[in-house]
């Protein structure tokens, strides 16, 4: 029984990570981008998230966990949002190749994240922000401590309902808005959308660059929260950051599901470490990497079985990954 | 009558292309207008115009007396004016309601609902059909445009404008669509219906525009007009082009085409029955507007179209018939083209089919030749010789065979892909719109090596848009429409008014498989006839002759 609710109180956190790059991916490929960049974005918000933190922290008078918090989220999404802008100003304005752009970000955002991290660093191989992690991982009183459920279900900072919220504020954006309407339009057939009067453009850029602000602070939240607020040199958050983008696939784009998506994800991604212990066995060290895949392989499956039913509803925007012009106007 | 639209001397070109020139029309109020012409006499260009795709060059645009500026559809809508395109503009995963909605004046409150609501109410006023919670994805094409009907009524169009809005329907669904127009305007709605259907237009309009090479021809109502009086102001008068002809010498059978059918990926038949013969040292002009089946015919032949079964194209290899005709059909297209049997396409975008725009002339020599290389690398040599020999002769102007051909001017682009079709000595050579968007001069140097082809005895056949050439050009005319051999004229001896009255109307069936029977038989016997008289006096008369009948 600990096992299990060490399972989830593990999962659940894992999940909101991905969970938040891929809100954030769903919002820009509903808008016809494929933004392959999401590992790089959430290595620039979680960086720019840690160092401000980490900065305010060391150098104010007396830090206060509120302020710490605004600081580092506006701090984590701004910079999320300037990787979005750059992909925006290369895909959409120069018409550059999505993929590629996008691949390119995940490099550059990851280079970036780590060299500035070498100055704060300052030799050491990890340093950390306790009172930014103890502000975002403050677990709800009273009722966290109501024994199992508590802990299950209200054991975690405020960002994981946060991501909750943001969720169902999606689905209702993109399901039952004016502006949810067009975006849509605008990712599955531009010029009808221009035609009807909507600013392809301006749309793009703004799903693109609102959603890169989301993705980020899924980095953030594995940085000051998941990782207990400490900073090192790693790769984990590439890693995170494409499994967010496969998590959206899962989802076929859409934001609820990727709420159950996520925990699931989560919870298959530490298989390797509760189930044998659940079950009273051990296994080999090779076996746990393959347990690991696990998530991917299941992506794998939905892509699978969501091209064989070729549901249009389940299909990707129609017009996702390619630029948009008028020709001749 | 009351002006509803005005356009006085409107201009528009697209870089060296005059698309209209000063062009004055009027739409009036509460009137069904058809705007008729061939193919690229700049109907569409001009409606769009109206309907803010495009902005014209010279010219203004009255709208209800009151000059306007139109920029975009959204400013076409603001002055009630609706246009629905040949390619709907509708998103497939959005419901009929959401198409609806989409992009509606944001003052107003965002309420499905309501907006369903008020778009049931104009279904009942013009008697619709429609589904509202229906996907589009779901919806045949005839539901997808009685939608962008409802649309541009919902947004109050009081003008609205069909781009061949029969194109794609059946007659059940075009006699419906004829019945809501006459609904409209009972209405007080102006409608303008681009077409090129003779009975269309005589069967639904009050009037009709005709254009003819981006020019305005005039007006007729349509009450005192008839098919012959449209086909003629259509075509216009015949144009001297003193394009050589030479007779054709020892024709011998090269195809033997027999009921050939095509059904497209959608299911609609593309061609049907089409049954016709094509000579060595002849050219046969194909002539018909665009999308009757030409490009479907034409890729049949070369193995790149699926035909139904029934069909047969048989290929006469020796010209001596020593050896048994080869069936096309079934056959891949690889084995086709090594047999002599070449297509050189010229799409609207010119590069589409058959050169790689991103390559240099040598590049797109060896897209035909790579594959005969003998080693593991690919043979560069041949393709280079080939390309600088097509540069010479041809005159094709580039800075150098490596330059890619998207570079290139149109005219240099059609030489290359002509030349390289011709370079493999083909038997069975086939051109579509091979001087498509070319000047004067470089058109003649086009119809100058098809006639050397000719008469090396090949057997070219010409798929064109431009009637005079047609006539000046070809041995026979096979008219198609509607995906039917609608007609195999000679081409010394009928008139441009006989093409074009067989290219809008669809004969009766009778009529028609006559005419087919008896080209079969004549094809052979008009050439004789006319070699007879201008060969009289030669001896060798005799023997081509009894080369001709050995088939």
């Amino acid at each position: 029984m600990s096992n299990l609710i060490a399972w989830i109180i593990r999962a659940i956190p894992f999940g909101t990570i991905i969970m938040y790059g891929a809100m954030g991916e769903i919002l820009t490929e509903k808008s016809g981008n494929l933004n392959l960049g999401v590992p790089g974005i959430m290595y620039l918000g979680g960086f720019a998230g840690f160092a401000s933190a980490f900065y305010y922290e060391n150098n104010a008078a007396s830090p206060n966990g509120a302020i710490c918090i605004l600081l580092s989220l506006v701090c984590c999404v701004a910079a999320s949002m300037l990787g979005g802008l750059i992909y925006s100003f290369l895909t959409i304005s120069l018409r550059a190749n999505q993929n590629v752009t996008g691949l390119a970000l995940t490099t550059f955002g990851m280079g970036i994240a780590n060299f500035f991290g070498v100055f704060i660093l300052n030799g050491k191989s990890y340093t950390a922000a306790p009172l930014a992690n103890s502000a975002y991982a403050r677990k709800i009183p009273f009722l966290s401590g109501l024994g199992a459920v508590g802990q299950t279900v209200f054991g975690y900072g405020f960002l994981v309902y946060a991501a909750i919220v943001l969720a169902v504020v999606l689905h209702i954006f993109l399901n039952s808005t004016r502006v949810g309407l067009n975006l849509r339009a605008v990712g599955e057939n531009p010029a009808t959308a221009d035609a009807a009067g909507i600013s392809v453009t301006k749309y793009k850029y703004l799903a693109t660059c609102i959603g890169a602000g989301i993705s980020g602070i899924g980095g953030m939240y594995y940085v000051l929260d998941y990782n207990s607020g400490i900073w090192a040199t790693t790769g984990q958050i590439e890693a995170l950051g494409w499994l967010a983008v496969a998590l959206v696939i899962f989802t076929t784009w859409r934001p609820l599901n990727a709420i159950w998506g996520a925990y699931l994800f989560g919870v298959l991604y530490w298989l390797y470490q509760f189930l044998p212990s659940l079950m009273g066995f051990t296994v080999a060290s090779y076996v746990t990497d393959l347990i690991q895949m696990v998530p991917y392989v299941v992506t794998i499956a939905v892509l699978i079985v969501s091209s064989l039913h070729k549901k249009k509803e389940n299909q990707p925007p129609a017009h996702l990954g390619l630029a948009y012009f008028r020709e001749e106007r | 009558m009351e002006c509803a639209i005005q356009m006085k001397h409107v201009t528009k070109t697209f870089g060296s292309v005059t698309a209209n020139k000063d062009v004055s029309m009027d739409i009036y109020k509460g009137e069904i207008l058809a705007l008729l012409g061939e193919n690229g006499s700049g109907k569409t260009t001009l409606l769009n115009m109206i309907a803010g795709i495009y902005y014209p060059d010279e010219g203004e645009v009255l709208v209800n007396g009151k000059q306007v500026e139109i920029r975009s559809p959204k400013d076409a809508y603001d002055l009630r004016i609706g246009m629905i395109h040949q390619h709907f503009k509708l998103v497939d995963v959005f419901t009929a309601t959401e198409n609806i909605a989409l992009g509606l004046d944001s003052k107003e409150k965002f309420d499905l609902k309501q907006i369903r609501k008020k778009a049931e109410k104009i279904c009942e006023k013009y008697h619709f059909e429609m589904d509202f919670d229906r996907k589009v994805y779901a919806m045949s094409v005839s539901q997808k445009q009685t939608l962008e009907i409802i649309k541009a009524l919902y947004r109050g169009a009081d003008i609205l404008i069909l781009d061949e809005p029969t194109a794609v329907l059946t007659p059940q669904e075009t006699e419906r669509l004829f019945k809501v127009i006459r609904n409209m305007k009972a209405d007080g709605k102006s409608v303008v219906i681009i077409t090129h259907k003779l009975h269309e237009v005589l069967a639904i309009s009050d009037r009709v525009s005709i254009l003819r090479k981006g020019e305005y021809v005039g007006s007729v109502k349509t009450s005192e007009a008839d098919e012959n009086l449209l086909t003629e102001m259509m075509v216009g008068k015949k144009v001297e082009l003193n394009i050589e002809r030479p007779v054709p010498e020892n024709p011998v059978k090269r195809l033997e085409v027999r009921n050939l059918s095509v059904v497209s990926e959608e299911g609609v038949s593309v061609l049907s029955d089409i049954s016709f013969d094509v000579y060595g040292g002849e050219i046969l002009g194909i002539a018909g507007v665009s999308g009757n089946g030409q490009k479907e015919l034409l890729e049949a032949i070369a193995g790149l179209q699926p035909v139904v079964e029934g069909g047969s194209i048989k290929y006469y290899n020796a010209a001596d018939g020593s050896e048994p005709p080869m069936e096309v059909v079934g056959k891949n297209p690889k084995i086709i083209r090594s047999a002599g049997i070449h297509m050189s396409f010229v799409p609207e975008d010119r590069l589409g089919m058959g050169l790689v725009g991103s390559m240099g002339m040598t590049g797109n020599m060896m897209l035909k030749s790579y594959d005969r290389g003998r080693g593991f690398l690919t043979d560069r040599k041949k393709p280079q010789d080939l390309a600088e020999s097509i540069m010479k002769e041809l005159g094709v102007v580039t800075p150098g065979v490596n330059t890619p051909v998207s570079r290139l001017s149109g005219g240099n682009v059609q030489k290359v892909l002509v030349g390289r079709e011709i370079s493999e000595s083909p038997i069975v050579l086939m051109t579509a719109y091979a001087v498509r968007g070319l000047d004067i001069n470089t058109s003649y140097t086009i119809y100058d090596l098809l006639n050397r082809q000719k008469k090396k005895g090949v057997a070219v056949i010409y798929v064109g848009e431009d009637l005079d050439v047609l006539l000046e050009l070809c041995d026979r005319i096979l008219v198609l429409c509607g995906g039917r051999v609608n007609g195999i004229l000679d081409g010394r001896s009928t008139t441009k008014e006989e093409v074009g009255l067989l290219m809008t109307k669809l004969q009766p069936d009778k009529v028609r498989e006559k005419a087919q029977g008896e080209a079969k038989e004549e094809a052979q016997g008009e050439t004789k006839e006319a070699q007879r008289e201008e060969k009289e006096t030669k001896k060798e008369t005799r023997e081509q002759e009894g080369g001709g009948k050995v088939e």
